[in-house]
Formats: structure tokens, C-alpha cells, sequence
């Protein structure tokens, strides 16, 4: 009764926490500009569906995908092992799936056990890969201290979690095997529901010689640190790039359903451009006291926001980046963690301070620098490469129409080349007159 | 190009006709030496294949294109808007650009300032009147053998999923096309877009289009084949930095058509 009682205090705790923290998430990204991605439901569902549950975007990466997918699979799969653990933790039961499901229980136990060793097999190539194989992606200059211990913290709980849950299975099985269900029911007050798993048979001879008290105990403890460890997990989640685990699937499901090459057209400009041509346009309503582009979080939509949360700082996109291949400042993936950081710092001031504070920073410029944003070309690659459909490019765009609507800010040539268009219809200083030429100095 | 003459909207209109498509040249189709080849080479096959077609001549103006993508919205929407006006007066349906940068913007950022038009780019053109039969590969410049190998541009490629247009105008060569290992979806950008085009390039290591010529280079390629006059000005300037202007040409898909067929 005290271990029951003890159990339900410990996930009322950490489910309250989690839901805290991820109030506050959606808080934040709602600090964003509104913007319809409601529309075509059909497609949004299979572009979710594909992206995010069949993570085809991964495969351009075989080997990562691969190593992945184990992850993955194990972290859909193996769920329906925490609600069992979570039923007997709260019930006081032992196994209480294996009372309905008969055979199939000794079937559903042994998958379990072939995707933790494969989840294993994955986060250990993940880590060596990270920590000895040196790849270009996991370093930068976004990749500080905390996100490279993240990715390492993330990597090791997870193999802490399925060797606790490896040994948790083994233990039983050997306890069974040499001690008999007497000396079972002796120590856990009920009778064994059987044996089971696939890899536990093989895992328990490294459990020969053992006691039974001690394979009771160490079945017990693998068992309490196996689900205070995955609530814990839980809630590392919201302060960690892992959340991508949760968030990838709205992210994918409101993607850009446009082609790549369709930029944002800005309601706020035609409505004064229209003006201008025709003085007996009536403008169409537009959010009140908003300023052209973007110098702050607040000023980008809830999309571009929620993607910043979605990020798991893979670097697919920095290292398709052609200014980043060349040596330039910009990274996609700076772009994202920044407004993140950004995000997370005014969240933080909002709870401090109340709504109106403002701490005198922006996005623009206290954390990514006009160098960074002249340096992209838009090209869509960071786009295409993103897994889960993040679109970096959206924010640098709307930096850059801060930067030139609002403060008239452009790189030199740049305001050059606006004069141009403005004035000869060409980005270059050509005549417009001229502009039938080449079809008579051939 | 004393052949035959470039009809203008303006002429066709005055006469009571309406072409089949209106060619949108561009600025630098219009204004850029190299490109101006392009342009000719894109109107030669149209006279060619006898589509009734027409340009507009000194009414075209740019789309705005740089200007949105350097963030000058304002001064986007103000072209935008201006070309709608001309477009829509002449009555225009169907638009073939010789510019993926214009292709993109008319096709997909002109309809939600009220210009609704049926756009394609030059290589899509070629695919279709390849497909219809009307354009082959004979009568010209054999390219039979010859290592092609041809570079997406972002905005045709990436930004509008136009891989297999271009690459069927090169297939009926009977050359050897071989790709890049950065192509079609993961294309790697020539450096010119996002209004690179008209700045020097932020610090760093190596310029864009030095990294693309060498994977080009690497191939040992006779022909780099691309289909966007920014793509050619910065694939062009790679091969010259190498002094490889003999050995290696950069033509656009246009260009190779025409000559493959003798235009």
C-alpha cells in the first residue's frame, strides 16, 4: 500500500510538471503572430502522416535513418510497456497484461525486448558517433556547452532506460528459473505470472549464482528506476531539443503546403500599395500596431515558433547551407536555436515581470546579426533537408524585411540595386527604353 | 536574327491578335549580354516550332523578384502590381519565362495580388514540344557522346519541383549526361539567389560558386547545362577562375536545343 501510494504521488508530481511546463511552451509560442494553417486538413494529415510517422524526409541519411528508426520505434512500441508498468505501479497488480493476453504476452514481452536492444544499438552508434566520430554536423558555433550535454544527457538516459528494463525482465526470468515460484511467492507476495522475453532467457545466465533476495531486489529496483527514470525523461523533455519527439508531429501536420519558391506575401503592404494605385481602395483588415517584418519573437508568426521548439539541433539543414559549406557566418540552425533562446528568455520575463516588460534585447541583433541574414540565398536547402519541416528561411525573410522596410537597413549594393528596380524597372542601371535592344543588336 | 523579327504585344494588339503565350524575358534576358543570347536562342525555337507568341518588349519591367528577396515587400508589390496591370490589359493567359527567378514569382506570387496566369519555364517548354513531337535533335550540332552534366537551379528545382523538364531536353542528345552528387532535390545553389546576385558575397572561406565548378569540374563535364541567366553568370565565372573557358562550356538549355537543331 505505501509503495502504491508512493507511486501515484510520484506521477501526480510529475505529471503536474510536465503539464506546467508545457503551458507554458504553448504560452510562448503563442507570443506569435497569427496565421491560418488550418486550411486543406487532407493534406496536412499526409504530409503528417509521411514526414512525421514515416519519417521518409530521414532516409536521405540511410544509416542515420536506420539508427533512428530503432529509436523511434522503440519509443512508439515500448510505451504500451510503460502503461502496464504504470497499472501495476498504481494497482498494486504484477504483470496485469499477461492475465488477459495469454500467449500473445510472452509475444508483446519478447518484441519489447528486441526493440530495447535495438534502441540500445542506436543510441550507442548515436553516441559515438557524436562524442568520438567528430562529425562536422555536431560541431559549429551553435553547438556551445548545453547542447552538445543535451544531446549526450538525452543518448545516456535512454540507454539508462533500456538496460534497466532489460535487467528488470532478465532478473525475473533467472529469479524463476533457479529459485521456483515458491521462493517467488515468498518475496513478492503473489505467484509469478510466468516466464517471458526473447533476450531474457540469454541476459539471465548473467544473473547465475545470484540469490533470490537479490534478484528480487535488483528486479525491484530496475523496475522503481525504469519508471521514475521515463517520468524524468518526461520532463526533461520541455527544457531539451528531445521535445521534437512530441512536436514533430503538429509541426509536419501545419507544414508549408505552398511550393518552396512561394514567400509570404504581406497583407499589411497591399493594403498601402493598393492605396497608392487606386485612392478608392478600402484596405482589408490587418492586426493593429504590427511593424513590417520581424526584429523580435513576438514579431514572427506561432508556426515560425513552434518550429523553434520542434528543432532537435540535427544540423541536416546548417550542413547544406551553401554559405555555411563556404565558411559564412550563417547556420539554419543558429537561426532556430536562437529564436528558441530568444523565445524562452522573454517567457522567462513574462513570468517575472508580467506581460508588458520589456528587457531592451531582440532577436535581431542581440542573437542573430545582419551578417548572418545578408549571407542566405534562399535557396531551400536547409528546407528540403529538415526532417520535420522546418523552415529556417521564413524567419531570415522576415529579419530582412525589418531590416529594409523598417529601419531601411540594407547592405549598399543592395539599396543600389532597389533604387534600380525602382527607378529603370531593372535591377541594373539600364534605360528602360533600352530594354527591347537585344532583339536588334544581335 | 534577320531571319524573322520579335512581335511585341504592343504590334498584335494594334492588330487585333492574341498570341498563344506571351514570352517574359526578364531583366537580365533583356539587359545582360550573355543572357541576351538566351533570349534569342528561347525565340528562335519558338519561331521554329511556329507558336504564335510575342514579348513585350519596352512595357516589360522586372517582377520584383530581388526586391522581395532582399525584403523590400513594398517595392515587390509595387512591380507586381504595375505588370499585373500591363498583363491583364493585353489580356494574357499563358506565360513562358526564360528565367526560373521570374518563372516563381509569376506563377506563384502573383496570383494573390489578383494576377492569375498559366506560367512555365523555357526548359518545360522544350519538354513539352518534345513530347508533342514538334522539336527533335537533328539538323544541327551533334552532341552525341558529349559529357553533359546540368546544374538545378534553386527556384526551378527546389522552389518548384521542375527536375525532369531540363533533363529531357538533354536526353534526346544522345549525349552522356552525368549528375552531380548535390542534384535535384539536393542541388547545391550557384550563390546568386536571395539578391546575392547583386552584392558581394559576406565573409567567409570560398565563394558559392567556386564550391559548385569544382563538384562540375570534378565530372570532367564538356557542357555545364543549367537554365537561369544568374546560374550562368556564377557557373561562368567558376570555369573562367579555372581558365577552363576552352574545355568546359556553360549553355543553357535553350542554347543547346537551338544549336542541336541547327538554329
Amino acid at each position: 500500500m505505501i509503495a502504491q501510494t508512493l507511486f501515484l504521488l510520484i506521477v501526480i508530481a510529475a505529471v503536474a510538471l510536465f503539464t506546467i511546463n508545457v503551458r507554458k511552451i504553448i504560452r510562448n509560442i503563442n507570443l506569435g503572430r497569427p496565421e491560418n494553417r488550418s486550411d486543406r486538413p487532407a493534406e496536412r494529415l499526409i504530409t503528417m502522416l509521411k514526414v512525421a510517422f514515416g519519417q521518409t524526409k530521414m532516409v536521405k541519411r540511410p544509416v542515420a535513418a536506420i539508427l533512428h528508426f530503432f529509436v523511434y520505434a522503440g519509443f512508439i512500441i515500448i510505451n504500451l510497456e510503460v502503461l502496464e508498468i504504470i497499472i501495476d505501479g498504481l494497482f498494486g497488480t504484477h504483470r496485469i497484461f499477461s492475465s488477459f493476453l495469454g500467449g500473445g504476452y510472452n509475444f508483446l514481452i519478447g518484441s519489447f525486448e528486441v526493440l530495447a536492444v535495438l534502441v540500445l544499438v542506436g543510441v550507442i552508434a548515436f553516441f559515438a558517433r557524436r562524442n568520438f566520430l567528430k562529425l562536422k554536423r555536431f560541431s559549429g558555433t551553435e553547438m556551445t556547452k548545453w547542447p552538445r550535454s543535451d544531446a549526450n544527457n538525452i543518448l545516456i538516459i535512454e540507454m539508462l532506460l533500456m538496460t534497466a528494463f532489460l535487467i528488470m525482465n532478465s532478473a525475473e526470468y533467472a529469479f524463476i528459473k533457479t529459485h521456483g515460484s515458491v521462493a517467488y511467492a515468498s518475496l513478492y507476495g503473489h505467484d509469478p505470472a510466468g516466464t517471458f522475453g526473447s533476450i531474457s532467457p540469454t541476459l539471465s545466465s548473467l544473473f547465475s549464482g545470484f540469490s533470490a533476495s537479490s534478484l528480487f531486489y535488483i528486479e525491484r529496483y530496475a523496475w522503481w528506476f525504469h519508471i521514475i527514470g521515463i517520468l524524468a525523461f518526461l520532463n526533461y523533455l520541455p527544457y531539451s531539443k528531445h521535445f521534437h519527439i512530441i512536436l514533430a508531429f503538429p509541426n509536419t501536420y501545419y507544414s508549408k503546403l505552398q511550393p518552396k519558391g512561394e514567400f509570404t506575401d504581406m497583407q499589411s503592404v497591399t493594403n498601402e500599395v493598393k492605396a497608392m494605385l487606386d485612392p478608392s481602395y478600402i484596405p482589408l483588415p490587418v492586426a493593429e500596431g504590427s511593424r513590417f517584418g520581424a526584429k523580435d519573437v513576438q514579431d514572427l508568426t506561432w508556426k515560425n515558433l513552434m518550429e523553434a521548439y520542434t528543432c532537435t539541433e540535427c544540423g541536416r539543414c546548417t550542413s547544406v547551407c551553401p554559405a555555411n559549406i563556404t565558411g559564412k557566418l550563417l547556420s539554419p540552425r543558429k537561426i532556430m536555436m536562437d529564436t528558441r533562446d530568444r523565445m524562452e528568455e522573454v517567457g522567462r520575463n513574462i513570468d517575472k515581470h508580467g506581460k508588458d516588460h520589456t528587457d531592451g534585447k531582440a532577436l535581431l541583433d542581440d542573437y542573430i546579426s545582419r551578417e548572418e541574414i545578408w549571407a542566405c540565398t534562399t535557396c531551400n536547402a536547409c528546407t528540403e533537408a529538415c526532417p520535420v519541416n522546418i523552415d529556417p528561411l521564413a524567419i531570415i525573410m522576415e529579419l530582412r524585411r525589418f531590416s529594409v522596410m523598417e529601419e531601411a537597413q540594407a547592405p549598399a549594393s543592395l539599396n543600389a540595386m532597389l533604387s534600380n528596380v525602382e527607378n529603370n524597372g531593372a535591377p541594373w542601371k539600364y534605360s528602360p527604353a533600352d530594354r527591347f535592344n537585344w532583339a536588334t543588336n544581335n | 536574327m534577320d531571319k524573322f523579327t520579335i512581335p511585341t504585344m504592343a504590334e498584335m494588339a494594334a492588330k487585333g491578335e492574341e498570341p498563344e503565350i506571351l514570352f517574359w524575358v526578364g531583366c537580365a534576358g533583356s539587359f545582360d549580354e550573355r543572357a541576351q543570347k538566351i533570349t534569342r536562342d528561347i525565340c528562335k525555337i519558338l519561331h521554329h516550332v511556329g507558336i504564335k507568341y510575342a514579348v513585350l518588349g519596352t512595357e516589360e519591367s522586372c517582377t520584383g523578384d530581388p526586391a522581395k528577396r532582399a525584403g523590400n515587400e513594398f517595392l515587390f508589390q509595387m512591380q507586381a502590381m504595375t505588370n499585373i496591370q500591363i498583363l491583364d490589359g493585353y489580356n494574357i493567359k499563358k506565360i513562358v519565362t526564360g528565367c526560373p527567378h521570374c518563372f516563381n514569382t509569376i506563377k506563384n506570387e502573383y496570383p494573390g495580388l489578383g494576377g492569375n496566369y498559366d506560367v512555365i519555364h523555357h526548359s518545360q517548354l522544350i519538354q513539352q514540344l518534345i513530347d508533342e513531337g514538334k522539336l527533335r535533335a537533328e539538323g544541327g550540332e551533334s552532341f552525341k557522346g558529349k559529357k553533359i552534366t546540368f546544374h538545378d537551379p534553386c527556384y526551378l528545382g527546389r522552389g518548384n519541383g521542375v527536375y525532369e523538364a531540363p533533363r529531357k531536353a538533354l536526353e534526346i542528345l544522345d549525349a552522356e549526361l552525368v549528375e552531380m552528387k548535390r542534384c535535384k532535390s539536393n542541388g547545391l545553389c550557384c550563390g546568386a539567389g536571395g539578391a546575392q546576385m547583386f552584392k558581394e558575397p559576406e565573409k567567409g572561406v570560398k565563394d558559392i560558386n567556386i564550391e559548385r565548378i569544382d563538384e562540375a569540374l570534378a565530372l570532367e563535364p564538356a557542357i555545364i547545362a543549367s537554365g537561369c541567366p544568374f546560374c550562368m553568370t556564377m557557373l561562368s565565372d567558376g570555369v573562367k577562375n579555372y581558365n577552363k573557358e576552352q574545355e568546359v562550356k556553360v549553355l543553357d538549355i535553350a542554347e543547346i536545343t537551338a544549336r542541336a537543331n541547327g538554329l
